[in-house]
């Protein structure tokens, strides 16, 4: 699976707003280069990113190509209650990758 | 007279040009003073840094089992943490058996093969980035050392091939990075050439690359004939700009542009 | 030649020599030369307007509320980190729905298009992208009421002079 760098807060208070960062190993491939030889590289992108907070979609996003190489996405949360955020990556050829963080809420 | 002036003022000219071909301690800039505020946060925060994602592969590796031996890197080394403390700040060392000096890349290999017995790593292959990523973090905030005279061979051939005019171009790497350095070559600012950061996290590349990877690039883009990754040619200007490097601070794995 | 070596790094196709043999070659051959489509370098603003209409559906866009971040003079157009910020008070009744990013002159004019809502607290996403060339670049807003809202950013790409092999 994908190499994933997920920075949450642990702990939070109630209400606190609080900052989600992720990074995700893939190479974001375009389908707009060429080989030497003139072959067309296919595209290989991620084109889905979905966060929920026990079990309910707080966030999702569309990537294009032009979206850089091992995507950084940073979006913010109110956290609310204690349980798991949980991100998921999803993609060209069947990529898929998913990350679970436990969060105290307080 | 006047002859006689001109000439002690040449003689001066041709004087000054010699001396500076050697970066004095006293100038170093690493090439971070230069990046971009953006760029700066990119390498300043573990969460921000791409080559992070290398770092973390590096250190399940280290744990991996590989080989006919069936060892880790841990079982002989322990907790990279310690063991690996300041590692990469005095690479390329010099290698008694092979009476040459090894770079980083070198010396994983030399592990993988002896006591791992099992086949080198190649060059930027994701496990031997990841490998040197790991280690190379372990020397992060220590300054480069170049101390060992059985190097000093080495460190006097990669000095030759810093100072030599090729490629179409007929530069040399003096020419832009002793003597034209904070100036601009297109839109970009030409650094000093340091490898106190290395493997990078290149921006261009979108990857991270070894420090061979970037003097190759260097290379073509002088439209040179180009060194084979590995060569004992790389390996001795790697030594040279360590030495040129010495007391730097290590910040690897570094941000680039 | 920074620029081709640029446009082939983002992943531009590129018209070389050996493209124009061809294009010669097919001409003498008469009957595919009829089937042969340039591709542009790149989006047009036209290509940008369209997307947008698709994102908005027509309706007016107002500039204000959006801040989008970029440094006006980017290092390497391969990896340009942006941010996003609206003004909102990100409450069930009024909230920021979508943020989108559009640019005028690559390949393809989306960038990235982001669903919150409420929960967020704040509107704000950051992320990096490509831009192949000196451009414009747009952020857009969608707000609860339907309400579209905009910023864009002129930035200028410095392109290196080394290249390197493909390797």
């Amino acid at each position: 699976m994908a190499r994933a760098l997920i920075n949450i807060p642990p702990k939070a208070k109630r209400g606190e707003i609080i900052t989600i960062r992720t990074l995700i190993s893939h190479h974001m491939e375009t389908g707009f280069r060429y080989t030497t030889t003139g072959t067309q590289i296919p595209r290989d992108i991620i084109t889905t990113f979905v966060a929920t907070y026990n079990g309910e979609e707080i966030f999702r996003a569309d990537l294009f190509p032009a979206i850089a190489a091992n995507p950084f996405i940073t979006f913010t949360t109110v956290a609310t209650e204690s349980g798991t955020i949980a991100l998921s990556w999803s993609g060209d050829n069947g990529f898929a990758a998913t990350e679970q963080v436990q969060i105290t809420v307080e | 007279m006047r002859r006689a002036v001109l000439f002690a003022a040449m003689l001066a000219v041709i004087g000054s040009l010699a001396r500076a071909s050697d970066l004095p301690p006293d100038k170093q800039r690493s090439s971070y003073q230069d990046m971009a505020p953006a760029t700066r946060a990119m390498q300043d925060a573990d969460t921000d840094n791409p080559a992070m994602l290398w770092v973390l592969d590096g250190e399940a590796l280290w744990q991996t089992k590989a080989g006919n031996a069936g060892r880790a890197c841990a079982d002989c080394h322990g907790d990279a943490k310690q063991s690996m403390r300041g590692t990469a700040a005095r690479h390329p060392a010099f290698d008694e058996k092979l009476n040459a000096p090894v770079n980083l890349e070198g010396r994983i290999n030399i592990c993988r093969t002896e006591q791992q017995q099992t086949a080198p790593l190649p060059y930027e292959s994701k496990e031997l980035l990841a490998l040197s990523a790991y280690v190379a973090l372990q020397s992060r905030g220590l300054p480069i050392e170049s101390r060992d005279p059985r190097l000093e061979p080495a460190i006097s051939a990669g000095r030759a091939e810093f100072m030599r005019r090729q490629g179409q171009l007929n530069l040399g790497c003096v020419h832009c990075h002793d003597q034209r350095f904070g100036e601009k070559l297109a839109g970009s600012t030409i650094p000093q050439g340091h490898p106190n950061g290395y493997p990078i996290y290149r921006l261009e590349w979108q990857t991270l690359g070894s420090l061979q990877r970037r003097l190759r690039n260097c290379l073509t883009g002088m439209r040179a004939d180009n060194y084979p990754l590995g060569s004992p040619e790389l390996v001795a200007l790697e030594t040279y700009l360590m030495r040129r490097a010495r007391g730097m601070t290590v910040e690897s794995p570094a941000v680039r542009p | 030649m920074t620029l081709t070596c640029k446009h082939d790094e983002i992943g531009a196709p590129k018209a070389s020599r050996r493209d124009a043999l061809r294009l010669i070659g097919a001409a003498a051959v008469g009957s595919t030369f009829a089937t042969l489509r340039i591709q542009p370098l790149s989006a047009s603003p036209a290509e940008m307007r369209t997307a947008l209409e698709r994102i908005t559906d027509g309706k007016p866009v107002t500039a204000g509320r959006v801040k989008l971040e970029i440094p006006p003079l980017v290092e390497n157009g391969n990896t340009v980190p942006i941010t996003v910020t609206v003004e909102s008070a990100m409450t069930a009744a009024d909230h920021v729905r979508a943020i989108h990013v559009v640019t005028e002159k690559n390949p393809q004019p989306n960038v990235i298009s982001c669903r919150l809502g409420p929960r967020a607290g704040r509107a704000m996403v950051s992320t990096r992208c490509r831009l192949s060339d000196t451009q414009n670049v747009i952020a857009l807003a969608e707000m609860s009421d339907g309400s579209f809202w905009s910023d864009s950013v002129s930035v200028i790409i410095t392109l290196g002079a080394c290249l390197e092999d493909l390797i």
